[in-house]
């Protein structure tokens, strides 16, 4: 019995050895994980990213018109009046082209960048020595649809560009300095992380909110989250835009204009021949002289005022002594 | 000496009373029944597997849900007490259970209580529901290895080694295989977290609410027993309370405790998943039932009130054992005891559970959650009818805590609080949502209860200053459950000639979230023509006028060269205007006339309204209301804004 008794007795305490320890592993986690205060309210989601100015140097102020209509050599003789393509992009560059695939549209209803004027310039910065050059856009509509039918994806395939589609992972909360729509906003910032140059490149087009849609308008493409809202002050979100990105080079192809029904046009009526295309480093006034194709004052298009008092650049595109060309 | 079982029974009643007790207090005022510091989360609180089941899907443990905690470490010395005396579920089914067994036969009294193959049940539902919430806790580990690969290496390294050590002291039986297997779990886990970071594949929803027994009888008592109960005396509520949503809840109430008329505690053997909790936890229990000598008269009375069906009279089923006692109080022998030791016939400790169920109940958990996200409920597709009280966290983090208890339905002092059902999603059913046709006001503008009371901070405590927008919260604004619109196609102004604003009066709002803009506008057969004029009586021809209606103080009559003179009463052929005197014009005979409403429309400011829903409650269109609130525009999801500010 004694025995007996003993081994119940080892037993148990055995046993009491890992009742305890059991115990005090669970009190150890139910402690270490003990939350006294609850959540709070969802801390706002913070600017990490950082958006570098992509000037070239000493290309300030620079401005060239082409007029013709074949869009190549428009670009070509617009590149030309501005002292080449190596002005702007050195041999290793990457080479960002921020493009208007907006919608998926074909190319001949002009509602997005032309495909022919995105792989000339891809060339143009090959040519030019760019390592890289990428094409990047966050469309309206569905964003693989919108590069596949605007041709804008073939291409830059053709090229040698690679797309850079707006993938979830490619954004990031950015906040403009002074700026009061975006504030710790979701922007495509990724390809511009990546990039060392950045070009606009964006078609003239009517747009019944904010009068014109041209190379400043061209970044909204660069906003993700429920951007649509800035509708609501539509003017000033595009100041900012204008404040967030300093381009290297924007490209506004006038070599059609569409001129009613924007942005989304969908009709050959829609369009003008205007044979102009606008090439600069001073993104408000590429867009104040392109306001002249769509028969529209400087005055009329509110956001031309708000980004020229931003900084982002000047209205008076005469005193930037711009060249004209014919192409 | 009092008898073992009639302390059990007395600690059963005492709890259950104190459980009702509690459900009773959590009413606001400042009585002393009222809730004035009184713990009516205690018995939440104490459920160990709502503070598990928060731990797994937020890698936190709020607050009260600490005294989860004892409940387990008192599992570990002493075996399922919790189920056996303490739960007032568990009380509630023995009750009935004994009423159902009281006119049968022994024998038949054994028959009922034996154990049933499906007893194992609660151990998939357990499985299926923590697996289902697991991901967050899995999420947050693997992220060890972003956060500091080193030491999260070092951490697998030293869990590897301390299994090992374990597995050689035959402390655990594992094998060398599944211990290579932990470690590659833990590594890959964390190596994909790292590399997938952008992508949240790992998604948890806390669904142990749904069948959790504490949270179970709660909802039932909130919902469905209280108001039915007080219906009558009034003493929690002035006024009836309604529920929308608690029929569903109120029928598997009363289906569980008839069941029980049947099957001894039908619930607790089958479906409680706290239960399983315990029943895993309990066989490490230092004292446990068993037999002290093996001189057994087979004589199985000790099965006749057995509440576990775990068969003491044999190899006892320690896991189903819910201390119930019955068996030392049934045993003319004195065999059956409460021992430092297990049974000297053996026992069984583990439940009745293969290796192939225990996988496919965690996989089914955690392929649950992605299958019902894949709806879109939480990405695009979410419900705009879906408005939850102010302080509810953002949707995804709402699921990983709300355990459905009802708490905040039951204090809110406005009734606008109910059980959504499938509507809202899935996972959403009998989570907190706001509807402003019951209830006597909308949400409450300067009230905080619901959020101060939820045991898991699925709706998170927050202040009245908080939730107005005030001092140390005057930059962040008031807090926005939605939005109103104004239906114009219902509203009586826009579409139905009457003046009203009913909803612009009752907005809480300083400066009001509802303004007017005021029209005047022609009636129904409001052209008339001058017949006679005495003074101020004008007798028209026409169509019959609306008798006695146009001396509200709203209707003007106007004519060319006049101004609008407002009409003092009518009959269906007269017109008596107000008398001014500083009218000079009088209409002559034969004059055209128009009769108008001045109608004043309510409009909406997007910047101001917060959704608090006493428009909608007050709107006199009282089905579909003219003015109603959609999640637009709240606070808690930044992302869903309408408007720039």
């Amino acid at each position: 019995m004694s025995d007996a008794n003993a081994t119940d007795r080892r037993g148990f305490i055995l046993n009491l050895w890992r009742s305890v320890f059991a115990a005090a592993g669970i009190s150890a986690v139910g402690f270490s994980l003990w939350d006294r205060k609850g959540p709070v309210a969802a801390k706002r989601q913070t600017s990490k990213l950082q958006i570098a100015s992509f000037a070239a140097t000493g290309q300030n102020g620079k401005l060239a018109v082409a007029r013709g209509s074949d869009r190549i050599r428009n670009i070509e003789a617009a590149i030309d009046a501005l002292g080449g393509m190596a002005q702007f992009v050195q041999p290793g560059d990457k080479v960002l082209l921020k493009v208007n695939a907006a919608f998926a549209t074909p190319p001949v209803l002009g509602a997005t960048t032309h495909p022919d004027l995105v792989a000339r310039t891809a060339a143009l910065c090959f040519a030019a020595g760019a390592a890289q050059v990428a094409v990047t856009d966050n469309p309206i509509n569905d964003p693989a649809s919108c590069f596949e039918l605007t041709g804008i994806g073939p291409a830059a395939r053709k090229a040698g560009a690679r797309l850079m589609l707006p993938r979830p992972d490619r954004f990031a909360f950015y906040s403009v300095k002074n700026g009061q729509l975006i504030r710790n906003w979701p922007v495509l910032g990724a390809p511009l992380v990546w990039a060392d140059k950045v070009i606009g490149l964006a078609p003239v087009k009517d747009h019944h909110r904010s009068g014109a849609s041209m190379t400043m308008k061209n970044w909204y493409g660069l906003l993700g989250g429920r951007r649509n809202i800035f509708h609501q002050q539509i003017h000033t979100i595009i100041a900012e835009l204008a404040v967030m990105i300093r381009p290297t080079l924007v490209v506004l192809d006038g070599t059609w204009s569409m001129i009613a029904n924007g942005p989304t046009g969908g009709a050959m009526d829609d369009l003008k021949a205007t044979h102009t295309l606008i090439a600069g480093t001073d993104q408000v006034a590429v867009d104040s002289l392109g306001a002249t194709l769509l028969g529209k004052s400087v005055k009329a298009l509110v956001h031309l005022d708000l980004a020229e008092r931003a900084g982002a650049g000047t209205t008076d595109y005469r005193s930037l002594n711009p060249v004209v060309v014919d192409a | 000496m009092v008898k073992i079982i009639t302390t059990r029974r007395v600690t059963q009643i005492f709890f259950f009373l104190l459980f009702i007790w509690f459900c009773i207090v959590a009413t606001l005022g400042q009585s002393w029944w009222q809730l004035r510091g009184w713990p009516v989360n205690w018995f939440l609180q104490l459920d160990p597997l709502v503070g598990l089941g928060v731990i797994l899907a937020t890698h936190t443990l709020y607050a009260g849900l600490l005294w989860g905690v004892a409940t387990l470490v008192l599992t570990l010395f002493l075996g399922r007490f919790f189920c056996g005396w303490v739960c007032p579920m568990g009380a509630l089914q023995q009750f009935v259970g004994y009423l159902g067994m009281r006119s049968l036969e022994s024998r038949q009294r054994i028959e009922r209580c034996q154990p049933h193959p499906a007893q194992r049940a609660k151990y998939w539902l357990l499985l299926f529901l923590l697996a289902a919430a697991a991901a967050d806790l899995l999420a947050w580990l693997f992220g060890g290895f972003s956060r500091n690969p080193l030491g999260y290496l070092i951490a697998v390294a030293g869990l590897f080694i301390l299994l090992r050590v374990m597995q050689s002291r035959q402390l655990i039986r594992f094998t060398k295989v599944t211990l290579l297997w932990i470690a590659a779990f833990f590594i890959l886990g964390g190596v994909w977290q790292w590399w997938f970071a952008q992508y949240h594949w790992l998604s948890a929803a806390l669904q142990t609410g749904l069948l959790d027994p504490l949270p179970f009888i709660h909802r039932a008592v909130n919902l469905v027993l209280l108001p039915v109960m007080d219906g009558t005396v009034h003493v929690t509520s002035a006024i009836p309370r309604f529920y929308a949503g608690s029929g569903l809840v109120g029928l598997l109430f009363l289906s569980v405790i008839l069941l029980c008329l049947r099957i001894p505690r039908f619930y607790c053997r089958f479906v409680c998943p706290l239960g399983a909790l315990l029943g895993l936890l309990s066989r490490w229990a230092l004292w446990r039932i068993g037999k002290a000598e093996d001189r057994c008269r087979e004589c199985r009375q000790c099965e006749a009130h057995c509440e576990g069906a775990c068969a003491p009279s044999q190899r006892i089923r320690i896991s189903e054992c819910v201390l119930c006692l019955n068996c030392m109080d049934q045993c003319r022998h004195g065999l059956m005891g409460y021992y430092p030791h297990p049974s000297v016939v053996g026992e069984i400790t583990e439940p009745d559970l293969n290796r192939r169920q225990v996988i496919s109940a965690v996989v089914a958990g955690f392929a649950a959650v992605p299958i019902l996200r894949v709806q879109g409920g939480l990405a695009d597709g979410w419900k705009p009818q879906l408005i939850r009280p102010p302080g509810a966290l953002g949707e995804k983090d709402f699921l990983s805590r709300c355990i459905k208890c009802g708490q905040c339905m039951r204090i809110c002092p406005t009734n606008v609080i109910h059980a959504a059902d499938w509507r809202c999603g899935m996972e959403g059913l009998w989570t907190p949502v706001l509807n402003f046709r019951i209830g006597t006001s909308g949400c409450q503008h300067n009230c905080v209860a619901c959020s101060q009371i939820c045991p898991t901070a699925a709706l998170r405590p927050i202040t009245v200053d908080e939730r107005m927008g005030r001092n140390a919260f005057a930059d962040s604004g008031p807090l926005r459950t939605g939005m109103a619109f104004v239906d114009r196609g219902r509203c009586l102004p826009w579409a139905m000639d009457t003046p009203c604003i009913v909803c612009q009066e009752n907005c809480p709002v300083s400066p009001k979230a509802i303004f007017t803009r005021t029209e005047f506008r022609t009636i129904r057969n409001g052209s008339v023509k001058v017949g006679r004029i005495e003074a101020n009586r004008i007798t028209i021809e026409g169509p019959d006028l609306p008798s006695g209606r146009l001396g509200s103080g709203d209707y003007f009559v106007s004519w060319e060269g006049g101004r609008a003179v407002p009409v003092q009463s009518n009959t269906a052929d007269t017109l008596i205007l107000r008398t001014d005197p500083y009218i000079q014009t009088q209409p002559e005979i034969g004059t055209d006339l128009l009769i108008a409403v001045r109608l004043q429309q309510p409009y909406i400011d997007p910047v101001r309204c917060i959704g608090c829903g006493v428009c909608e409650h007050e709107c006199p269109v009282r089905g579909q209301r003219a003015v109603r609130i959609t999640a637009e525009n709240e606070t808690r999801h930044p992302q869903r804004r309408m408007i720039i500010r």
